[in-house]
């Protein structure tokens, strides 16, 4: 039975070569994934926001569209954290199949750190933070990329701290939130990092926008990218 | 000494962004939140049982918040058994005039204090100035704002924005004009601050006649109230007044004298980063002949009935004030704590003070409305709280009720046209074609514009709608 690709409205809109190499990966682990075509966002813009109404209804689709499959699969710590962290307070009652971010279900259901990845540069890890606190997937993203053969894996100095993207604070706070992505992207670059990665295209989004702004610095390449190169 | 309020500050987006051009702020407060979080870190780390004493913290709150009115009734009981004196203060200006009245009753015209932050919250200060009253700041980072017309900035280190060298300026230029000059010559080692600070403060322990204080526990099964502190100057103004007099939130009840060893475990790790913390200062009622021979217990509400209504918001009132989340928040590392408008500063500041302003009940002000969105949703605050308020959860939960609330009518237009396209996949195709060739051949956007567009683009650049969007790349390989 196939797994369900949930390729998130942020990817599939901005940054569709994350998706693309989401289905590259698992195929080539020998999973058949669908593409449920009526997807589109898992509600967390609008729950996040306060608006909880067009989320409930943006959640309530999901679920819908999603039912039935074994397992849901997403190249977004986020957005699988909201399904399976907030959902229940938007309606206890909705049912989704089991949502795993990329890297949980590489390493935790297909139990695989080895992808066959390469992938010959310096890289920098930008952990996020409802990677780290809302789905404690911990290490799994540097299991699979310390796997990747010829990728240098670079150490930045506050692993931990956020990025300062946050959805519409990005917006609502924007010096706040700009001064966040500076110092984050400092720290990031001081490693010394061709590439950042990251499980999430939001915060690639917003630390990429700053570093266009500022000109040159690294590439922002999102997580699932590097696990479909080959040689 | 005129102090100055919270009153009529803007909301935290505009007063983040000054803070934020304030270097030598940043640089205090990185430096000062680093030190404290990896302290922290390591103190808590020494306990293989701490998942366990944050629950029990947690449920032992719940509890009391449960059964306050019980819990509360015993408490007086007790207090009044032991020779206290219990008043009910329904908001600030209730509990101000009664400690007003009970200054003036003895013809006190100074007053000593402990640091508290139930006093921070209800303006103490200000409403006895207006009464002709001095009242004296005596912990060091207190009397540090008190004595530079300043805010405080933080729960525990008020004066967290300043460095050793500000201090200094502050109590060469300051103190003599309110008691004992700074000695001449004074440096900024702080050895020679903490000396400065005790001969200014000594003069005032022996003169003063009343002292008003928090309390960062009461026990009902005993009445005892407890104060945790670290430099002792508490202590001086729990025992050398003749009159003590305290005000307390009455969520901080704790049922039983057993339950303070959970806290005492808690607080002091989650705020100083120690194992114990250098003074526990605990009485009941009065003793005679020894210490305060009168003690008035002043039961503030102030907004917190009206947090226990909400079944999401009321977990903030399991807060113990340890400061554990501002240390951590990346928000507040940033801006400091003055940016929030409120002595509640941090996470928990834009938690709390939004409930105890009354979002409950009736729409709140702009600056108010604006703090439960000075956050990331980061979620570092509810790792780090040992009470495990979830403060994203309840953020969230408070954007909710403001965005419920009159106003807002460009940003709901927004959202509701975002949801109305998230909401079909045919709908999101469409625009999703028409942003791929609107962008044409961009390799960056970089656009103008007013609110969401102009903060986004003020520092960032956005890369173009794909021209191929993932759904289409789909369907044309299935074909």
């Amino acid at each position: 039975m196939a797994i369900a690709l949930f390729v998130t409205c942020l990817a599939d809109t901005l940054f569709p070569r994350a998706g693309i190499a989401t289905v590259q990966v698992l195929e080539r682990l020998g999973v058949e994934v669908d593409f449920p075509s009526a997807q589109t966002c898992c509600g967390q813009m609008h729950f996040n926001s306060g608006y909880r109404r067009e989320a409930a209804q943006l959640a309530a689709g999901f679920a819908e569209t999603f039912a039935g499959y074994e397992a849901v699969v997403s190249p977004s710590a986020s957005c699988a954290a909201m399904v399976r962290h907030h959902y229940r307070r938007i309606d206890p009652d909705l049912v989704t199949p089991p949502v795993y971010e990329l890297t949980e279900y590489l390493v935790d259901v297909l139990g695989v750190t080895d992808v066959g990845a390469y992938f010959p540069h310096r890289v920098v890890l930008h952990q996020t933070c409802h990677s780290l606190r809302l789905l404690r997937i911990g290490d799994r993203p540097r299991q699979l990329l310390a796997a990747v053969t010829g990728l240098e894996l670079a150490d930045p100095t506050h692993p931990d701290q956020c990025c300062g993207f946050g959805g519409t604070f990005a917006v609502k706070n924007p010096d706040t939130s700009a001064a966040m992505g500076t110092d984050k992207l400092n720290d990031l670059t001081t490693a010394g990092a061709e590439v950042v990665t990251s499980t999430d295209a939001s915060c690639l989004m917003h630390l990429g926008g700053l570093a266009a702004r500022r000109g040159g610095g690294p590439r922002f390449v999102h997580l699932a990218e590097i696990l479909a190169a080959t040689r | 000494m005129t102090t100055p309020t919270f009153l009529g500050m803007p909301p935290f987006p505009v007063t983040a962004r000054a803070a934020l051009s304030d270097g030598q702020l940043r640089r205090n407060l990185a430096g000062a939140t680093a030190t404290i979080r990896d302290r922290r870190a390591r103190s808590v780390a020494e306990l293989d049982d701490w998942e366990a004493l944050r629950a029990a913290g947690a449920a032992l709150k719940d509890d009391v918040l449960v059964r306050l009115p019980e819990l509360l009734a015993q408490l007086e009981a007790n207090v009044s058994a032991a020779g206290g004196v219990v008043h009910w203060a329904r908001d600030a200006a209730e509990a101000n005039a009664i400690v007003t009245a009970i200054a003036e009753s003895h013809g006190v015209a100074e007053i000593v204090k402990v640091k508290s932050m139930a006093t921070q919250e209800i303006e103490l200060n200000a409403a006895l100035e207006r009464s002709g009253i001095d009242v004296w700041e005596t912990d060091l980072a207190e009397m540090i704002v008190q004595l530079g017309h300043d805010l405080p900035s933080h729960i525990l280190v008020p004066a967290i924005h300043r460095n050793r060298s500000e201090i200094r300026d502050i109590f060469v230029r300051e103190m003599g004009r309110v008691g004992r000059p700074a000695p001449a010559g004074i440096t900024d080692q702080p050895a020679e601050l903490a000396e400065a600070a005790r001969l200014h403060l000594r003069e005032k322990f022996l003169r003063a006649r009343m002292a008003v204080s928090g309390g960062n526990f009461a026990i009902a099964e005993t009445g005892s109230v407890a104060v945790v502190e670290s430099e002792g100057n508490g202590r001086m103004c729990l025992t050398l007044p003749d009159v003590l007099v305290t005000v307390l939130g009455i969520e901080k009840l704790l049922p039983a004298w057993t339950d303070l060893e959970v806290f005492m475990q808690l607080l002091p790790r989650s705020s100083t980063a120690e194992r114990m913390n250098p003074y526990t200062s605990i009485w009941t009622g009065v003793t005679p002949g020894d210490g305060p021979q009168e003690f008035h217990l002043i039961l503030l509400d102030n907004g917190r009935t009206d947090t226990l209504i909400d079944p999401v918001g009321r977990q903030a009132l399991r807060c113990i004030r340890c400061s554990a989340c501002l240390n951590v928040c990346p928000i507040y590392e940033r801006t400091g704590g003055t940016a929030y408008g409120s002595p509640y500063p941090g996470p928990i500041g834009a938690i709390l003070t939004p409930q105890l302003r009354g979002i409950h009940r009736r729409p709140v002000d702009e600056q108010t409305a604006s703090l439960p969105f000075a956050s990331s949703l980061c979620g570092a605050c509810f790792d780090a709280c040992p009470v495990r308020i979830d403060i994203p959860e309840v953020l969230v939960h408070l954007r909710a009720k403001v965005v419920d609330q009159p106003g807002h009518r460009a940003e709901r237009a927004t959202m509701a046209a975002a949801a109305a396209v998230l909401r079909s996949p045919k709908r999101l195709a469409a625009v999703q074609a028409l942003g791929g060739v609107t962008a044409g051949r961009a390799r960056r956007l970089r656009l103008r514009g007013p609110g969401w567009i102009g903060g986004w683009f003020r520092d960032r650049d956005l890369v173009p709608p794909a021209r191929m969007p993932f759904r289409r790349w789909w369907k044309e390989r299935s074909r």
